[in-house]
């Protein structure tokens, strides 16, 4: 098997190397165009997610990259738990978290002086972590590798997509590789080719916001764990063992080794560690980008950080700017985009490829309804209203974490400064200090799925939001979690109480135009040794604010789209066909 | 609760007069970035957004006119 190289025990040079075989197809040879339901373009963690997601789903899919290797460079390197929950579902989120490093332990410094460090205290109860850093080519890697494991998915490399026409009745894409061009047909093509996104350009399209006037170099380094035994003079304040650089994310807002920039400094895997040096609109990226400029501002850092210098390699290296932009509208026909090629956004927070990887899990469902026939073409309207909604969210947090990073005016910076300065003995000014906020999923507040609350409910689970994982005692008592419980169509959550078994029955007996799944549980003020699963720590009620008898709707995505205090089965059949926008 | 607005200083000239002696001897760029971190500081102890919004509104529409 060709990925067999890739396989989860993979190095980072093996995977950055290693190059995918094109292989002709026969639809090259084909009189007329061979038609696929649907195609995707562009293999990054978007299209793969995408692509594995759909075949997952039994679907026939096509993957086109115009490139035969995955990722060059660690590029995206934190992936929230959203991500790592939807990668669960498509099999990989064990791969990539084995691999990944966590990180709880922040430190925020201004000039000479350490501000305050913070501790992301996980909240208990939750499978998977607020984040993991893992370089990009990994997690592509295990992506592809899942991938090659489904048969009625196929990946084409070296396939470049120069041409594209649509009209009512599909799509056709005309295809350089090294054998020439050839013509495809498809019902639906996704977009998942990137922020220069080329399927854009053929279609006319561009992405519109805000361009902003800095550049940035990011310099991966891998240090030596035994060289990093430390004689700094402040053992108590930085905890530096022989063995290890800490795990920490250390952010620098004018240090004196980097007077009136900022500095980032995280850890991946392998004992590298990612640092983002703030460089201003004029510097010169070719300069910037070469061995012998990085090394000197690397070594001041360390001076800084360690107390001395210390020994490294130069990984990677990569000078960018950035724009918070989107397309006006994420859906053109029959063509629909997703992550970058639909929206940017600055890096701080981490807003892009798992933004991007949460507009492949809202889009891979309601494709699938709609090739199936369940749906009408109307559902991917609201892929389209549903993460543009999500797109201004993301742009807007990102956006917020730019402006307080790189203050636009005189202003602006003495408000910046201002917080800072209150940060080091005031709790709240911490709150205002924004160096990028953690990437969570947009609650989809308003969108059209949603059937809006009859009964009054606390919490955040609201219609709409993503849901939340808890803890949960499975049909064999061992204990697990509830996210792994739910199956890959619509979900209704049933505390076990009053009326729940007849719900369930005829629920089971009523014919909507999708399956659903009634997974009940039995929360603690009403055991019930009949259901499924067992609230073990009474987080499912806290978290969804259940009581016996009631019930939270979810979608094949995992968000909620209804909940009733005292569901039946016709308010429970309506909420399912209105989720699928058939109204 | 609405932005107040009629008076509600426990000892105005009080407060007035230390305000002008937090600035004193400060040169100007001093004196702005105090007044920054004051007004973060008073609107931690306000909280609420709409209030803030209300003050900001408030002061944005009471430039002189020239």
């Amino acid at each position: 098997m060709a990925c067999a190289s890739l396989g989860y025990g993979s190095d980072g040079k093996t995977i950055q190397a290693f190059e995918f075989e094109y292989q002709r197809s026969p639809d090259q040879d084909a009189a007329t165009p061979v038609r696929h339901p649907v195609v995707v373009v562009g293999g990054g963690p978007v299209g793969l997610s995408l692509a594995i997601d759909l075949a997952q789903r039994g679907q026939r899919v096509l993957l086109l990259d115009n490139d035969s290797k995955l990722s060059t460079g660690s590029r995206a390197i934190c992936f929230a738990k959203r991500t790592l929950e939807i990668w669960d579902r498509l099999g990989v989120g064990d791969a990539m978290c084995a691999k990944g490093v966590g990180w709880n332990v922040g430190r925020v410094f201004f000039g000479n002086e350490q501000l305050y460090r913070f501790d992301l205290l996980p909240e208990p109860g939750h499978e998977r972590p607020a984040f993991i850093n893992l370089q990009q080519y990994y997690a592509e890697a295990f992506l592809a590798v899942r991938a090659a494991e489904l048969a009625n998915l196929e990946i084409r490399w070296k396939n470049n997509v120069v041409a594209l026409e649509q009209d009512a009745d599909g799509v056709l894409l005309g295809i350089d590789t090294p054998d020439g061009r050839y013509t495809i047909a498809a019902d639906h093509v996704v977009a998942c080719d990137g922020s220069r996104s080329p399927l854009r350009a053929l279609l006319g399209q561009e992405s519109k916001g805000r361009t902003f006037r800095d550049r940035f170099l990011i310099a991966d380094i891998r240090m030596q764990a035994d060289s990093l035994a430390t004689n700094r003079p402040e053992p108590d304040a930085i905890p530096l063992g022989a063995a290890s650089f800490p795990a920490e994310r250390w952010f620098w807002f004018d240090p004196p080794f980097h007077p009136n920039q900022s500095v980032l400094l995280h850890r991946q895997p392998d004992g590298v560690w990612r640092i983002d040096f703030q460089l201003g609109w004029d510097a010169n990226p070719e300069e910037e980008k070469k061995p012998e400029k990085i090394k000197p501002r690397v070594d001041a850092m360390l001076r800084q950080a360690l107390g001395r210098e210390v020994p490294f390699e130069l990984e990677w290296a990569s000078v960018y700017t950035f724009s918070c932009l989107r397309m006006d509208r994420f859906r053109l026909g029959r063509v629909l985009f997703a992550g970058d090629s639909a929206h940017g956004v600055s890096p701080f927070g981490a807003r892009g490829a798992n933004s991007g990887v949460q507009d492949a899990e809202n889009l891979a469902w309601k494709l699938d309804a709609v090739l199936r026939g369940a749906a009408g073409d109307s559902l991917l309207d609201s892929y389209a209203e549903e993460r543009e909604y999500a797109a201004d969210e993301n742009i807007l947090n990102s956006t917020r974490a730019t402006d307080f990073i790189t203050p636009k005016s005189e202003i602006s910076r003495l408000f910046r400064d201002a917080v800072l300065q209150l940060s080091k003995h005031h709790p709240f000014a911490r709150t205002l200090v924004n160096s990028g906020r953690l990437s969570v999923p947009a609650t989809l507040h308003g969108s059209s799925l949603n059937t809006q609350d009859v009964d009054r409910f606390e919490g955040h689970m609201v219609p709409g939001a993503a849901t939340a994982d808890a803890p949960v005692r499975l049909p064999d008592q061992q204990r697990g979690w509830l996210l792994r419980q739910l199956g890959p169509g619509f979900t209704l959550l049933l505390a076990a109480g009053e009326g729940s078994a007849a719900l369930a029955a005829q629920l089971s007996d009523m014919r909507l135009p999708v399956p659903l799944d009634v997974l009940t549980i039995s929360l603690p003020a009403a055991a019930d040794s009949t259901a499924a699963l067992a609230d073990v720590d009474g987080l499912v009620a806290q978290r969804y604010d259940l009581q016996p008898g009631n019930a939270v709707l979810l979608r094949p995505d995992h968000h909620v789209c209804a909940r009733w205090r005292h569901p039946d089965a016709d308010a429970v059949g309506r909420a399912v066909t209105h989720a699928l926008a058939i109204h | 609760m609405p932005l107040v607005t009629t008076p509600n200083l426990s000892a105005p000239d009080d407060f007035y007069e230390a305000l002008i002696e937090a600035h004193k001897d400060l040169p100007s760029e001093e004196s702005h970035a105090l007044n920054a971190r004051l007004i973060l500081l008073l609107a931690n102890h306000i909280g609420a957004i709409e209030v803030l919004r209300e003050a900001l509104q408030a002061a944005r529409h009471s430039r002189p006119d020239r």
